[in-house]
């Protein structure tokens, strides 16, 4: 049966795929990488699928499991399984890669089968991290992952892209060794199991703990990004080209915020509540501060990463919140996220790739020659400041509903969102899009192509759904929700 | 009818104006401009028909429906729903809105005829109305929530439909963000009622309310405030950025760079109405909250007269009109305080009609002089326009208060009531409304006298080009008269005193002004008999006889009076200085903290301290130490004679 495998196929059908197209070689051969590429990334998106369609409801236990042993010496095993949190972060990832593939269809041209490939086999990597179940094959897929980023940025990226690359690999290398620390540490409490399943039981002293979950913070507070650790991040988007950014921002955030879910929340639960404290108030700096730094920003693209990292910040203010609403909220905010930072940055990509600048005040009145693309990015602006309807209200509004239980002052603070969040995008959008053609390169200006539209269709239809109807979404993450809430909930001393 | 279940019924009435703008807005390129109106309006008929004779007479037939449409999600094992309440409120308000929608479309025909915009807009306004229709419907806070935000961004989209004139996309982000405060109180009002009573869903709600009365939540340390009252004000502060209160009112006269046609059905008839109707919707809150309402009715009533003043000394025709809906918002918001739901309903009711009336006609004066909107370039039009100039006296008899025209009735019942009321505050308010009263007549009849009567003041052209609007402006016109003037003598038994409410609205029996006005009330005859001695028509009729005397009889009095009271005037025509200071604290305040933050806070203390800081310590460190390396035999000798003297100071002392 193929059905036990699809996390494999999953997994190493873009890896596979990405060497595949490396293999075409130079760009005499790119409309070859371009088709392959595209054939691998559509055939593991439908690969994909069967995880949903597949998935049973009603348990919380890890569900299309495949476990093998890989390093006897070390137990190590290669242990892959997803829940409802889990799926939806894989899901995301497939369909994301393909948007990437088309987008990147005629901007690329140099380097395509390189560019290409390292986008799959990330995909392949990322999909390892949301998958795995064995704490070294996480870390391995986790830290392997970072290789093509780093490569994208540094390759096809802007002209201070080696300060981004350079500062992106020390933020996130480091972090990564301390948890690294902490997975060995476990792996002896274990007696001999790098198991993450096996983690989520152990009994661990409040120091222990304590110190674990800082040393898992390091390296998940680097990746969602939390203030203060977040200053890489526009950086790096700045740096990235179009697709490195919208892997970053769609995925790639989302593994420091998944990994508070798999690891720090189940394995220390006391110390979670212990340091929520903490979490909750770098969680609103970030929704505060940040956004008000982003009204300020001059480049879109800085913008719109300023803007990633408020919205995470409602990510991990809901998972602190430790009800239900909360951490549905937060994941749900995760994958809208996805979506419309994505869709933002494709909008942003599609502009600078006329004008070649990022900056706002070299635009002006783009609504008169891009009539369709405003359509479209006023769509996502509106998204983007949590207008209902749309994704981006619905982790807005469970974290707020999660928060006000907890503390009136907490959602208080997280409301703001709804003016600072208007405020910077429809700005923006407004210096941008509206008022008259301000200089003869916005007059030049051509709308969308066609190729263009289909990816914008693609990520808009996504956030009306899920803006319209989270019902098949949330419905996934009930049964793994609740098991966490308990996990939770239970002391471990 | 036509063998539909009510259900279906109900689910056609939001959705034909939806189909319409779909097809007018993607398609719209395709069909053209006869094409785009001919959807939407038939879209917006069907609603109207719709909501008028078929669910308004079976909800007097006292058929109530509530219940769902779907599951929009759930979480906690709250199921959260989208569904409809139709009742004798909602089945009003439906009528109400299409009403007014389909006769701005059909004026639309005319006012935009030669937009290159012309599909866009009409696949907004068809837009609005689903989106208006979806909140009046609403049986829960989710849905209200979709529709508040939805009618506001369709606002947003409409005040920029002009999207290359600066002005109107610096109102329309205004516009936005002054309703996103509002609705930043009114999200933590509904997160407050998801936490205490664990469901979203009007009827429940509103069932357990009167278990709350006694429940305290702790603000500050020391401060309790009741739950009741607690979110009852948060609510309020989303109705008050949308039906503009003072101070969130700065949003809705800049609102007027838009089309007139939205500036009548959005910023007059419908969407600005939305915050009265949530507070009457949430009488069964409101009622058992004292402070609350005390809020509503001064919140009300300063709005009610301070925009009202505004009126008196404004130029631009749409801008007057746009005072005047903020002020009569003002009086709504005074009858829900006043807990005379009945009577705010029934003044939004006659309000809606005679205020897009008003809008539609001085609509009609500026394209027959080519998109003027400043009254001091007119003057005389009345035997240019005779359709436009009778339709806008009875819009502003209507709007003055003068019987037996609609909004005499209401505005009358209203300030009766406020009389009446023992809410702290009501004081206050009875004598703004009755003051009000007075500066209504006079900012209304200043504009008509200055539009239509004395002579033409605009240049010899234009002039010349001076005629009547299409029919596609005047049937519209004449068709929101009609009601304008009699709907009040219609209404006000059925509305107020023969219970039309039923249990839509609640007022507790202390509260219940209206019935008491009810035990006073001798038949409609008496009391517009009565009417005709009482103060506010009095003060009415002296307010249109000042604007007779300072505009027709004595034209050069205005001049000499705000040059004698120069401060008064400076504050009036600075509109109170609200905008400077909100662009000064506010919007400069923020936006300076912005980039201190950035500057200070990421760019100096983050990147440059820490991060770089560590790179530079880290570099330093190893500059250091790499001195210690310097390759000759005699530095390491030496070191190894001190390590070799420590260690053996470290033994013998150790």
């Amino acid at each position: 049966m193929v059905s036990q495998y699809i996390l494999s196929i999953a997994i190493w059908l873009p890896i596979v795929g990405g060497v595949l197209v490396l293999a075409t070689g130079g760009d005499r051969n790119a409309p070859l990488a371009r088709w392959l590429s595209l054939v691998v990334a559509v055939l593991t998106f439908i690969a994909t699928i069967p995880l949903y369609t597949g998935f049973n409801l009603n348990t919380y236990t890890m569900q299309f499991v495949e476990n093998y042993s890989w390093i006897e010496a070390f137990n190590i095993r290669y242990h892959v399984g997803v829940d409802g949190i889990s799926l939806l972060l894989i899901l995301l990832t497939s369909f994301t890669t393909v948007l990437v593939v088309i987008s990147a269809w005629q901007v690329i041209q140099k380097k395509v089968a390189q560019y290409l490939a390292a986008f799959l086999i990330m995909e392949g990597l990322m999909i390892g991290v949301f998958s795995a179940l064995d704490a070294i094959l996480f870390y391995v897929f986790w830290e392997a992952m970072l290789v093509p980023m780093f490569i994208i940025i540094g390759l096809w990226g802007g002209a201070n892209r080696v300060y981004a690359t350079i500062k992106f690999f020390l933020y996130t290398f480091i972090g990564s060794v301390l948890m690294l620390v902490a997975f060995i540490y476990l792996y002896y409490q274990a007696e001999g199991s790098f198991d993450i399943l096996t983690f989520h039981d152990l009994k661990l002293g409040l120091t222990e703990q304590i110190l674990i979950f800082l040393a898992f913070l390091a390296a998940f507070a680097v990746k969602i990004p939390m203030w203060p650790v977040h200053t890489w991040l526009p950086d790096a988007h700045v740096e990235a080209p179009t697709g490195g950014s919208v892997i970053l921002a769609a995925i790639m955030l989302k593994m420091g915020g998944y990994g508070l879910l798999r690891f720090s929340m189940p394995i220390l639960p006391d110390a979670s509540h212990e340091l929520a404290w903490l979490m909750i108030a770098l969680s609103l700096i970030a929704v505060v501060y940040i956004a008000l730094v982003a009204l300020v920003q001059e480049d879109m693209k800085k913008l719109i990463a300023y803007s990633s990292i408020a919205h995470m910040g409602f990510v991990t203010l809901g998972f602190f919140m430790f009800n239900a609403q909360g951490i549905e909220g937060g994941i749900v905010q995760m994958i809208s996220h996805g979506f419309i930072s994505g869709a933002l940055f494709l909008c942003v990509g599609i502009m600078y790739d006329r004008l070649h600048s990022r900056l706002i005040k070299d635009y002006g009145g783009v609504a008169n020659t891009m009539p369709v693309f405003a359509a479209f990015m006023m769509l996502f602006a509106l998204a983007n400041a949590g207008l209902p309807g749309t994704s981006g209200f619905v982790g807005e509004f469970l974290v707020i509903l999660g928060a006000f239980q907890v503390n009136v002052w907490y959602a208080f603070a997280a409301a703001t969102i709804l003016i600072f969040g208007a405020a910077y995008t429809l700005w923006m959008y407004k210096r941008v899009i509206f008022g008259k053609v301000v200089n003869d390169g916005v007059k030049t200006l051509t709308d969308v192509t066609a190729r263009e539209i289909l990816f914008l269709v693609l990520l808009a239809v996504p956030v009306l759904v899920l803006g319209l109807w989270p019902f098949p979404f949330l419905d996934v993450l009930h049964a793994s929700v609740e098991h966490l809430l308990q996990q939770v909930s239970v002391s471990k001393l | 009818m036509f063998g539909l279940s009510m259900k279906t019924i109900y689910l056609l009435i939001p959705l034909s104006p939806l189909a319409g703008a779909i097809i007018a807005g993607l398609f719209g390129w395709k069909i053209g401009k006869v094409g785009a109106h001919v959807v939407t309006i038939l879209g917006v008929t069907v609603s109207f028909v719709l909501s008028a004779f078929v669910v308004l007479p079976d909800v007097l037939a006292g058929h109530v429906f509530n219940g769902p449409v779907y599951t929009w999600g759930v979480s906690g094992n709250i199921p959260m729903e989208i569904g409809f309440l139709i009742d004798p409120l909602s089945a009003l308000m439906m009528t109400v809105v299409s009403f007014v929608s389909l006769m701005v479309h059909i004026y639309t025909i005319g006012y935009m005829r030669d937009d290159p915009g012309y599909q866009r807009f009409f696949s907004y306004i068809a837009l609005f109305t689903f989106s208006m229709l979806i909140l009046v419907m609403s049986n829960n806070f989710l849905q209200l929530f979709f529709g508040w935000e939805a009618v506001g961004v369709m606002s947003y989209l409409l005040i920029g439909f002009w999207f290359t004139r600066e002005s109107a996309i610096v109102a329309n982000l205004k516009a936005f963000l002054v309703n996103r405060i509002g609705d930043f109180g009114f999200i933590l009002g509904i997160a407050a009622i998801y936490y205490y009573f664990g469901t979203l869903d009007y009827g429940a709600v509103f069932a357990m309310a009167p278990q709350f009365t006694d429940k305290v939540v702790q603000v500050f340390p020391g401060l309790d405030w009741n739950v009741l009252t607690l979110i009852a004000i948060l609510l309020f502060v989303g109705a008050m950025g949308k039906s503009a209160q003072v101070p969130l009112h700065v949003w809705l006269p800049d609102s007027m760079e838009g089309p007139t046609p939205i500036s009548a059905l959005i910023h007059a008839a419908t969407m600005v109405t939305a915050g009265v109707f949530m507070v009457a919707r949430m009488s069964p809150l409101y009622e058992l909250s004292e402070t609350a309402l005390s809020v509503v009715i001064v919140i009300g009533a300063v709005t009610a007269i301070s925009m009202a003043l505004l009126g008196i000394v404004q130029n631009d025709i749409k801008r007057v009109v746009a005072y005047s809906t903020l002020s009569q918002l003002g009086y709504m918001m005074v009858a829900l305080g006043a807990s005379a739901y009945a009577a705010g309903i029934f003044h939004l009711m006659t309000h809606a009609f005679f205020k897009a009336l008003l809008f539609l006609a001085a609509g009609s004066v500026i394209i027959a002089l080519h998109h003027e909107q400043d009254m001091r370039k007119m003057g005389g039009l009345k035997k240019y326009m005779p359709i436009t100039f009778i339709t806008a006296w009875i819009g502003a008899l209507a709007l003055a208060g003068i019987p037996p025209f609609a909004g005499f009735f209401s505005k009358d019942m209203i300030i009766e009531a406020v009389h009446l009321s023992q809410v702290p505050g009501s004081g206050f308010a009875y004598i703004a409304v009755l003051s009000g009263v007075f500066v209504t007549a006079l900012y209304t009849f200043r504009m008509l006298f200055l539009t239509f009567e004395g002579k033409p003041r605009m240049d010899e052209h234009a002039l010349r080009h001076v005629k009547e609007s299409p029919w596609v402006v005047t049937v519209p016109l004449i068709l929101l008269a009609i009601p304008s003037f009699i709907i009040g003598a219609l209404m006000v038994e059925p509305l107020l005193f023969e219970n039309y409410f039923g249990d839509s609205i609640k007022v507790l029996a202390a509260h219940d002004v209206v019935a008491q006005l009810g035990r006073q009330y001798e038949g409609l005859w008496s009391f517009v008999s009565h009417a005709l001695v009482s103060a506010p028509f009095l003060l009415a009729v002296g307010g249109i006889f000042t604007a007779w005397l300072l505009y027709i009889r004595y034209p050069h009095l205005p001049d000499l009076i705000s040059k004698r009271t120069r401060m008064v005037y400076t504050i009036l025509v600075n509109k109170y200085f609200a905008d400077e200071f909100n662009n000064f604290v506010f919007a400069g305040g923020t936006r300076i903290f912005g980039r201190w933050l950035w500057k200070i806070g990421d760019v100096k203390l983050i990147d440059g301290l820490a991060v770089n800081g560590t790179a530079r310590v880290i570099g330093w460190i190893s500059a250091v130490i790499r001195h210690v390396q310097s390759g000759y035999v005699y530095h390491y000798a030496f070191a190894m004679i001190l390590g070799l003297f420590l260690l053996i100071t470290f033994f013998l002392h150790g």
